[in-house]
């Protein structure tokens, strides 16, 4: 009961014009910047820091907007993913394998609004799971250890088989590559440049966000310019809008899926090793071996546009758990939220909620009352988002390629970016001739340094005793998931008929064309 | 032979600065570069300087914070040494961290006489802890365990092998007489609080850190600080705190936070932001602002800044060939 009495306090707080202005302001910013690629949700609470400074803010003013810029742009970086299959920021990767299909066949609008329903329930969600779990959930944090980790990133790969291509062995190169690619830079645990070839700029390793865009938007421009002279203006005008709201069955259908994925992915980002990415991907995977009967997942299902969706809005909630009770960031956003709780001179930790109720109190009620803003701000906005579809590619490529310089560009301020991304665009122009999926590279990218580090940190804890990874009893129920989520569909694909036709090849097929 | 000449005029010019100096120079677009991504120590001191900076009246306009990461640093070193080497509006954050990195050559191709030192904000003392139920009472017993069974101990910390964290256990150990000090177990982690956070799962059983990092699970009563790493007890909430000095280890590691600016820079605009720096740390709300965060008094700036940094750069490269990170 004195939680709801400390949360009503908070409402008080949290209801005065200047602060709802504030969340106002903050969630709109941050749709857009979610939206566009390359500028994500940290970048976006980064670049409004010194806003919010130079207002003169106090710390829950500030804090208000800067969430709702969080909470923003994990709501809008679907928004890319479902009209142009560019991911607006990692964590929004999983989106684009139903929604872009979804937007193919004339569901674009559909797809965005029930993502957005999708969005609003995994944060509401999320936030109550903050309000009434905070301190007990810590305790789920302090029983990952490094070995834990490590069977937790295996079961992401373990379960990545069926995600994105029917053929296994395709995907298990691209999630080869992926882990290749991250093993360049600095090695954590020696302190040894790794596949830099003495370039300074190498040492930090490939920054996903560079990948992703190089990988998902500018092999599209090269894979539009490459057929430039066939019909593919005449294409952009043939898109249908179709209706700008889920049919009430279709979101009935998908509020199962919905539910289960917002608890996966507040888990998830509770964890202060995993995160958001971690969180759509093990929902997305997860909603496919439980639903797919027909294959329809990767062809336009609703479900798979909703379940990664409420995971990592879930997810963003999560992570705020570690962040306000431990002081550990669990993602590079809230990494950057520690950074200005500290500049505001409060010191997050265990004793935050007894020291500083009103911040942290006000901040929930700000999360409630971001999420209700963006969920209105959002659903009008599918019928203005939607109209992306009938710009002309000629139009629309152009501007994809500018906007990905450009925030690839603001990430560090290194032209050394830009040349990266380049080359990851050639490189995904090729995957897409040779039918390879791109998911598992980025999971490959997003997920190797902390698999590898975990893997490494364990072993050496133990002196190179191996046993040590199936010590505790957390870490032997992660690994039989594993292997269960590995073998399972190996044996019952053989009693089940044929799967119609590879799932994302024709998602990339349609790319091409 | 240039950089001496310089030094020297930059001596000079120190020590003709008094406060009421008239500034001959006014940054017009004041610039901080944080060589790291937003929410480090780094990205911090830009920020709250730039802010303390303003909010004081120090400077006119807001200063910009500039993200430059990559290569701990060594982008933003390489780039303000090639690329921006007589810009007067700018400074950049650096650490104990930046001349490690220097001292090692991590940063291929570039030494610490590359820049100008500004000055010193403020110093965070390197602590090690243990969890609250830990059996190890003291740093002497820590030191004794690693000594007789050093595969008991694995010690967590937030930097990388080679890095501030590891290297102020490797002092601490060699203090207390452990000759192969390569036996003790490092763990690295990405960033102080996930290491903490290990030392409380029970994942590791040892932590070395800034007492910044460690501050809220110490008021929580969560870990136990069982030596700070200065040469005497520090004050206020602090000063529960034992150092390793008085339990008989001489051991001494802080990890200060301050600035350097491009080599180039015209004195004025060098004097200009070696006496801003001065004159905020002198300020009571600075001083605030160090309690809050644990830091420590560092009062060092322009030409006793650059000595005493050539000084941490020269002892790193000891420890370092000591223990084969380099050679």
């Amino acid at each position: 009961m004195e939680t709801f009495s400390s949360l009503a306090d908070g409402f008080v707080i949290a209801m005065t014009f200047q602060n709802l202005i504030l969340a106002l302001l903050g969630c709109f910013l941050g749709t857009i910047m979610g939206a566009l690629p390359g500028l994500g949700p940290s970048n976006g609470v980064a670049i409004l820091i010194p806003l919010a400074f130079s207002l003169g803010l106090g710390a829950t003013p500030s804090l208000i907007l800067l969430t709702s810029v969080y909470y923003g742009a994990m709501y809008g970086g679907r928004i890319s993913s479902i009209l142009l299959n560019i991911p607006g920021d990692a964590p929004a990767l999983m989106t684009c394998l139903d929604g872009y299909p979804m937007a193919r066949n004339g569901r674009g609008g559909e797809a965005l609004a029930l993502s957005g329903f999708a969005s609003f329930i995994g944060s509401f969600l999320a936030t109550w799971g903050l309000v009434l779990l905070a301190p007990q959930l810590v305790k789920i944090a302090l029983a990952f250890g490094p070995a834990e980790y490590f069977a937790l990133f295996a079961l992401a790969f373990a379960t990545l088989g069926g995600v994105s291509s029917t053929n296994q062995a395709k995907s298990a190169f691209a999630a080869m590559v992926g882990l290749g690619l991250a093993m360049v830079g600095v090695d954590t645990q020696t302190g040894v440049p790794r596949f830099t070839f003495g370039l300074v700029h190498f040492y930090d390793g490939i920054d996903f966000l560079v990948a992703i865009v190089g990988l998902f938007a500018i092999s599209e421009v090269f894979i539009f310019i490459e057929n430039r002279h066939g019909d593919a203006d005449a294409e952009g005008k043939k898109v249908e809008l179709g209706r700008l709201t889920p049919t009430m069955k279709t979101f009935w259908g998908s509020f199962p899926s919905i539910i289960r994925t917002s608890i996966v992915g507040f888990i998830a980002g509770v964890l202060p090793g995993a995160g958001a990415s971690l969180g759509s991907f093990i929902s997305y995977s997860m909603e496919k071996r439980l639903l797919d009967k027909n294959g329809t997942f990767g062809k336009g299902d609703p479900r798979g546009v909703a379940a990664p969706e409420a995971g990592n809005n879930a997810a963003a909630g999560g992570a705020l758990v570690p962040m306000l009770a431990l002081g550990v960031p669990g993602s590079g956003t809230t990494a950057v939220l520690l950074a200005v709780l500290l500049a505001l001179n409060i010191t997050p930790g265990p004793l935050l909620f007894a020291n500083n109720p009103d911040v942290v109190w006000g901040l929930i009620a700000a999360l409630f009352i971001g999420n209700f803003i963006l969920l209105l701000l959002n659903i009008p906005f599918v019928g203005i988002f939607i109209r992306v579809l009938l710009v002309p590619p000629r139009i629309l490529m152009p501007i994809v390629a500018m906007v990905s310089f450009v925030g690839i560009y603001g990430i560090a301020g290194s032209s050394f970016d830009l040349l990266i991304m380049v080359a990851f665009g050639v490189v995904g122009w090729l995957f897409r001739k040779l039918d390879v999926p791109l998911v598992p590279v980025i999971l490959g990218v997003l997920l190797g340094n902390n698999m590898e580090s975990n893997l490494r940190r364990a072993i050496t804890i133990s002196d190179g005793d191996w046993t040590v990874l199936f010590a505790s009893p957390l870490a032997i129920t992660l690994w039989s998931i594993s292997i269960i989520g590995f073998v399972l569909p190996i044996f019952v694909s053989r009693f089940m008929p044929k799967k119609p036709k590879p799932v994302s090849a024709e998602a990339e097929e349609e790319v091409s064309n | 032979m240039i950089s001496k000449v310089v030094r020297a005029a930059l001596a000079v010019a120190a020590m003709s600065l008094v406060p009421a100096a008239a500034q001959a120079f006014e940054p017009e677009n004041p610039e901080c570069i944080a060589p790291a991504n937003p929410g480090g120590g780094w990205d911090f001191t830009c920020r709250q300087v730039g802010k303390s900076l303003q909010d004081l009246g120090l400077i006119d306009s807001t200063m910009q914070v500039v993200n430059l990461a990559g290569g701990g640093g060594g982008v933003a070193y390489a780039a303000v040494v090639n690329k921006r080497g007589d810009d007067s509006n700018l400074i950049v954050a650096a650490s104990s961290a930046t001349a490690t990195r220097l001292a090692q050559g991590a940063y291929p191709g570039n030494t610490m006489d590359q820049v100008r030192w500004v000055g010193a904000i403020g110093a965070d003392y390197g602590v090690i802890a243990v969890a609250a139920d830990s059996p190890i009472k003291d740093l002497t017993q820590l030191m004794t365990q690693l000594k007789d069974k050093p595969s008991s101990i694995a010690v967590a910390g937030g930097s990388a092998v080679g890095g501030w964290d590891h290297l102020k256990v490797l002092i601490a150990a060699n203090a207390a007489g452990i000759s192969d000090v390569r036996k003790v177990k490092y763990i690295a982690f990405n960033g102080g609080g996930e290491a903490v956070t290990q030392l409380l799962a029970g994942s590791v059983q040892a932590f070395s850190g800034d007492i910044s990092e460690a501050k809220g699970f110490v008021d929580s009563g969560d870990i136990r600080v069982i030596a700070v790493l200065s040469p005497e007890r520090l004050d206020g909430d602090y000063a529960a705190f034992p150092t390793a000095k008085e339990q008989g280890i001489d051991a001494i590691g802080a990890n200060w936070r301050g600035f350097y600016a491009p080599k180039g820079m015209s004195d004025d605009a060098y004097d200009f932001w070696v006496s801003k720096i001065d004159e905020l740390y002198d300020t009571p709300q600075w001083k605030t602002v160090m309690k809050n965060n644990g830091l420590a008094p560092l009062d060092l700036q322009g030409a006793e800044f650059e000595q005493f940094v050539g000084e941490s750069v020269a002892k790193i490269q000891q420890i370092s060939r000591d223990i084969g990170i380099i050679k």
